[in-house]
């Protein structure tokens, strides 16, 4: 691949040209960043993508609406549950399938616990990326816990194929409801010995506290959204300012930083773990007996028309539009992935910032390449 | 309640389906009501729903001038822009439908605006300079169907690799074109 753009204007300035990737430890994925830096200041940076792309979308058009979902497991592949959550939202709305009142509260509690996931993956590499190796091993351990219960759930750690059109798969096993309970005090507690160890550490401050400074007004107009425009200070969940599945029932928070640097963004990733834990633990205590899937057709044929649902995934607003020609299978799918958004305002983030920090930056941004390149 | 427009969607296999039918929430019906008072200043331009979402239907030509008046007129506030998506209408003479999801994150609006392109010129404004976020849905929507975005000449591929043949998103790039081995 060639560099695309020249940089003649900054032609005097420049001294070096330094290629970061396609394969690189920081960059969970496959993803080149093109950094011009003058001394150990970036000039200019161009983000490449697209090396996995599979063409998700194109493929959605020759399958049955069933077997979509599970194109979108692979979409993001840190946050499944809530992908199929979308999908399955987006069908439900254009066939007007009302979900049951368990199967509601199952796919709320597996999808916060998801989130919780997602962050703790994050929170590990994050330190990893700041330097430090012992966050990484901490993040792991707890992300592991929730992935046994997903086993336990829907047999399989990542991949799950467990929220389907109408409802989930099979009800959840008869122990979930301790299961979760141990699993969140685990949490509670490990969420705090992360907090502990890494937040306020003086190394990590230094580091992330006043880097990659993006203000709430840019960062929308670049469209990014969830954790890291909160981090900038803007008030939007689309939990709350757009309610979807159950949410409206619960009570939480939506934890805003206000220097929109990559502190923020990474701490207010730590509170939304916490708010997470107060959901499931709301749900978990009134979540009703009862069918876990409502009556839909084998091959589900939804009328003629289109739907756009927006949710909130663990990256930010994730949105499913779907147009159907009234046959078993969609005539168009397109996703909005929140990375693929908030990648864009990298290069905002970047400028001006040294070299040393472009992983930090990076990292802090939190994307999964698979919904990137799609 | 508005009626719906008629739906271009191809009619290839002559399908006898339901339509949709439609539901405005307490916000959507306020935006549909101002919206159709100020609409009136853009000739040609024709408002909708589909089940939630109000949708403005408007001519290519007008469409940089209705975003903007979108985004900075104070009742409307649409600062984010959410999507671009491109829809081939394979069979229409109108084939290509861009469509725009806009959301107002202070008023919590949502709306779409759609601008249909013909098939031999597919030429549309681009909207990057009201707002950011275009700038990689517009380079997917280049890579993957080849719209051209007047002003953005010579786009490199975002997607796909340099050098790559064809249009892969539109209907008629082959699909299953590969054996078993």
């Amino acid at each position: 691949m060639q560099v695309h753009q020249q940089v003649s204007e900054y032609s005097d300035a420049i001294d070096l040209m330094v290629n970061m990737g396609p394969q690189h430890p920081s960059t969970h994925g496959v993803f080149r960043l093109v950094i011009w830096v003058d001394g150990e200041r970036i000039v200019k940076v161009e983000p490449h993508i697209g090396y996995l792309h599979r063409g998700s979308e194109k493929i959605c058009e020759s399958e049955q609406y069933s077997q979509i979902v599970t194109l979108f497991d692979r979409l993001d592949y840190v946050g499944n549950l809530n992908n199929e959550l979308a999908f399955c939202l987006a069908v439900e709305k254009l066939t007007e399938t009302v979900v049951p009142e368990r199967a509601e509260y199952i796919r709320v509690i597996l999808c916060e616990l998801n989130r919780i996931a997602s962050h703790m993956l994050f929170y590990g590499v994050y330190g990893l990326d700041a330097g430090a190796t012992t966050p990484m091993l901490y993040g792991f351990r707890e992300r592991e816990r929730v992935q046994e219960l997903f086993e336990s759930v829907t047999g399989a750690r990542m991949m799950h194929n467990y929220i389907r059109i109408g409802g989930v798969k099979e009800d959840v096993p008869d122990d979930f409801d301790e299961n979760v309970l141990v699993l969140l005090d685990h949490l509670k507690r490990g969420i705090d010995e992360c907090d502990r160890l890494l937040s306020q550490n003086e190394m990590f401050l230094a580091r992330t506290k006043g880097v990659g400074i993006i203000t709430g007004e840019d960062a929308l107009d670049y469209g990014v959204t969830g954790p890291a425009l909160r981090a900038s200070g803007v008030i939007e969940d689309v939990r709350v300012t757009d309610p979807y599945s159950i949410y409206s029932r619960f009570d939480f928070g939506i934890p805003v930083g206000s220097n929109g640097d990559c502190w923020d963004r990474y701490y207010v990733r730590v509170e939304e773990m916490r708010e997470s834990i107060k959901i499931v633990e709301q749900a978990i205590s009134d979540i009703p007996n009862g069918d876990i899937s409502a009556k839909v057709r084998r091959i589900i044929r939804p009328p003629v028309g289109e739907v756009f649902v927006r949710t909130e995934s663990p990256r930010g607003d994730l949105g499913v539009f779907l147009v159907s020609d009234g046959s078993d299978k969609p005539y168009r799918v397109k996703v909005r992935p929140p990375s693929f958004a908030n990648l864009q305002a990298l290069e905002y983030m970047l400028k001006d910032t040294y070299i040393a920090d472009a992983v930090l930056v990076l990292g802090s941004i939190d994307i999964i390449m698979g919904e990137v390149d799609r | 309640m508005p009626m719906r427009e008629s739906s271009n969607i191809s009619s290839k296999r002559e399908i006898k389906a339901p339509v949709v039918r439609e539901y405005l929430d307490q916000r959507g019906e306020n935006l549909h009501k101002i919206l159709k008072e100020s609409i009136s200043d853009f000739p040609g331009a024709e408002i909708s729903v589909s089940i939630d979402m109000v949708t403005v239907k408007i001519d290519s030509v007008q469409l940089v001038k209705i975003c903007e008046f979108l985004k900075y007129t104070e009742k409307f506030g649409f600062d984010y822009l959410s999507c671009i998506t491109v829809v081939d209408y394979e069979e229409d003479q109108e084939r290509f439908e861009m469509i725009y999801h806009l959301i107002s994150i202070r008023l919590h609006h949502k709306m779409a605006i759609k601008v249909s392109l013909p098939s031999n010129d597919p030429t549309v404004p681009s909207v990057l300079g009201v707002w950011k976020s275009a700038d990689w849905f517009e380079r997917e929507a280049h890579d993957l169907f080849g719209i051209k975005f007047e002003g953005r000449e010579n786009l490199p591929p975002l997607l796909l690799y340099e050098g790559f043949e064809g249009y892969p998103g539109r209907k008629s790039y082959p699909f299953h074109d590969y054996g078993e081995w």
